[in-house]
């Protein structure tokens, strides 16, 4: 051979594990954990259906139903446990939680309708929210898409414009020494403090909304990408430059992927303000969106809407931070001791 | 597989080149105003295929000659010639490697192969020499791995192949090898030898292991610190492949350490 190949004794090239998968396989399967969602489900149907309500019921009784439901899936996911296979591994994995999850529902029906320890009509019972849920889908799904849209609009100017000014305030000197006096001294201010400003800057409510959230979510995302790029490791740079990479080369394909980590932490973070800004920004001029639908059906006392309006907004704000840290774990998997979603 | 090496010498279109050092010096102004030379004033040429050293103890500047060779800084004095063209920034007919691999973490071993050639915009034509240094370093298996599952042998072997599948007119090496275990390193000079051997390409190693120097070079510039200067430069006359064990090995080593004053305890009295 020209030249020997050397170094049998490598490490393996595998892809590093996520820990948990490995810690997953390793949990045996065993009865009471396979059986214990299914009991929880048992007990919260049983309680659900034996014990005299004490508060006035709703007017549809999906509760019960959906115990059930979650019995035959809890028996189900039983038997799904004894099996050897990912799903298997998966399902034991989740066991445990899906049981305090089960209980959950059942200490809220507990405290609520059937022992009215919480009163109404602040504290509905779930009947009460899933009812509000169901008659009330039509509304709440185009406030979720109001906000949805909002949201996405907001988020996108400012995170451009955060990446654009952090990736010239951090690589340029000269940006730097005006950019950076300016993100430090308008930065901080909340974004919901420029509602006034905002209100008559804007031609209408949903512009105004969107210039908020850009404020809340430029920040963060111009600061920690101006910090990321600031800091890339000289000897990349070096490397690059002896490589005959070009100006543009050395900030878009060394500089920046080298920050992303750093860029991804600002996204997660301006994504949390955006969420903030949005809630506040609805409740303040746009008639629409989740945020408006809270503050409406609070004027009525309807507690059960709202509840059903912030489950609605968990999953659809949750939803998206998944969506984000798929992106991140897509784009910069290399990097370990990130945080983890 | 004597083919392989063909190949690679009939792709490399670029020829090695000389460097002419003259009069180079480099002083360091703090921001306190005072001056620090971390060089002074020195000449030196090194022939179109050559393997130099520069060896010295830490703070002899070796390195910083090295960076301006690269154009990654700039000299105080005196002008750096790559053939006939001056020398006047950082530019891809000058390879450089550091101790650090300083491997993009965020890139697989191939991309991070693939660097020189995407940035000077030439990666299709480049594909298939990439698979051929994949393949001759050995990290094949590992193409897709990335850097931190390397090991140290295996990061500065892809650091290399990144370096020389640019095709450079001049390989500059800063302590390349120096955060390796002793086997690793032996085995590793061995690599870069065969490499420079198939290339010739133009070669300045800076090291402060006298071995690697009289075991890897044609030339030895020994230098001395603060402010560094050329103490001498020495020829080693011996014929490749070179023996650890030779005795004329071992009496360069005695007369480079006698020279840095290093021999021993009892000759320094």
């Amino acid at each position: 051979m020209a030249i020997q190949v050397l170094e049998t004794s490598a490490p393996s090239p595998a892809r590093h594990d996520r820990g948990e998968a490995v810690e997953r396989r390793r949990i045996p399967s065993s009865w009471p954990r396979a059986l214990a969602p299914a009991v929880a489900a048992a007990v919260a149907l049983v309680l659900h259906l034996a014990l005299p309500d004490r508060q006035p019921p709703a007017t549809s009784r999906p509760f019960a139903g959906l115990t059930a439901a979650m019995l035959a899936v809890a028996l189900a996911a039983a038997a799904v446990q004894r099996t050897s296979g990912r799903l298997g591994a998966w399902a034991r994995h989740r066991s445990p939680l899906a049981t305090g999850v089960v209980l959950a529902l059942a200490a809220w029906d507990l405290l609520t309708i059937k022992l009215a320890w919480m009163p109404l009509p602040y504290f509905p019972d779930p009947d009460r929210v899933l009812t509000a849920m169901w008659e009330d889908r039509e509304a709440l799904a185009l406030s979720a898409f109001h906000s949805l849209r909002l949201l996405a609009c907001g988020y996108a100017l400012g995170a451009a414009a955060g990446l654009a000014s952090g990736v010239l305030i951090g690589w340029s000197r000269s940006a730097r020494y005006w950019g950076m006096p300016l993100l430090k001294v308008i930065g901080p201010i909340p974004a919901t403090a420029y509602v006034p400003l905002a209100m008559v800057m804007f031609p209408n409510a949903f512009a105004s909304g969107v210039a908020l959230i850009a404020v809340a979510v430029w920040f963060p995302v111009a600061m920690l990408t101006c910090s990321g790029v600031a800091d890339v490791p000289k000897a990349y740079l070096d490397v690059a430059r002896t490589l005959g990479a070009g100006r543009s080369f050395l900030i878009f394909r060394v500089a920046v992927p080298s920050a992303l980590p750093s860029v991804f932490l600002g996204l997660f973070m301006g994504l949390g303000a955006a969420f903030l800004t949005l809630i506040v920004a609805e409740t303040l001029g746009v008639s629409s969106g989740l945020g408006w639908y809270l503050k409406w059906k609070q004027g009525y006392l309807e507690y059960a809407h709202v509840y059903a309006a912030l489950v609605i907004m968990s999953l659809f704000f949750s939803g998206l931070m998944t969506l984000l840290f798929k992106v991140r774990d897509r784009l910069s998997g290399w990097r370990k001791g990130m945080i983890r979603w | 597989m004597v083919t392989t090496q063909t190949r690679i010498e009939t792709e490399a279109e670029v020829e090695p080149a000389s460097l002419r050092l003259r009069e180079v010096s480099k002083t360091y102004r703090r921001a306190d105003g005072v001056e620090t030379v971390a060089l002074e004033p020195l000449s030196l040429d090194v022939a179109a295929g050559e393997m130099v050293a520069l060896i010295g103890p830490s703070g002899c500047g070796k390195s910083t000659l090295l960076r301006m060779i690269a154009g990654l800084e700039r000299p105080t004095s005196g002008t750096l010639r790559l053939g006939s063209r001056p020398i006047e920034g950082p530019g891809a007919e000058r390879g450089l490697m550091f101790q650090d691999p300083s491997l993009f973490p965020w890139k697989t071993v191939r991309r991070n192969i693939e660097t020189g050639p995407a940035a000077r915009g030439a990666l299709r034509e480049c594909k298939a020499e990439v698979d051929e240094y994949l393949r001759l370093t050995g990290l094949e298996p590992f193409a897709d791995s990335y850097p931190h599952q390397l090991s140290g042998g295996m990061a500065q072997r892809a650091a290399l192949a990144r370096a020389l599948v640019n095709h450079p007119r001049v390989l500059l090496l800063d302590e390349p090898l120096g955060a390796l275990d002793q086997f690793t390193r032996m085995r590793m000079q061995d690599e870069v030898i065969r490499f420079w051997k198939t290339r010739r390409t133009t070669t300045v190693l800076v090291t402060h292991d006298i071995d690697e120097a009289i075991y890897m070079c044609d030339r030895i510039v020994v230098m001395t610190p603060r402010p560094g200067r050329i103490d001498r430069v020495m020829d080693v006359p011996l014929e490749r492949p070179r023996h650890r064990n030779d005795p004329r090995f071992l009496k360069l080593r005695a007369e480079i350490l006698e020279m840095m004053h290093l021999s021993g305890e009892e000759e320094e009295s």
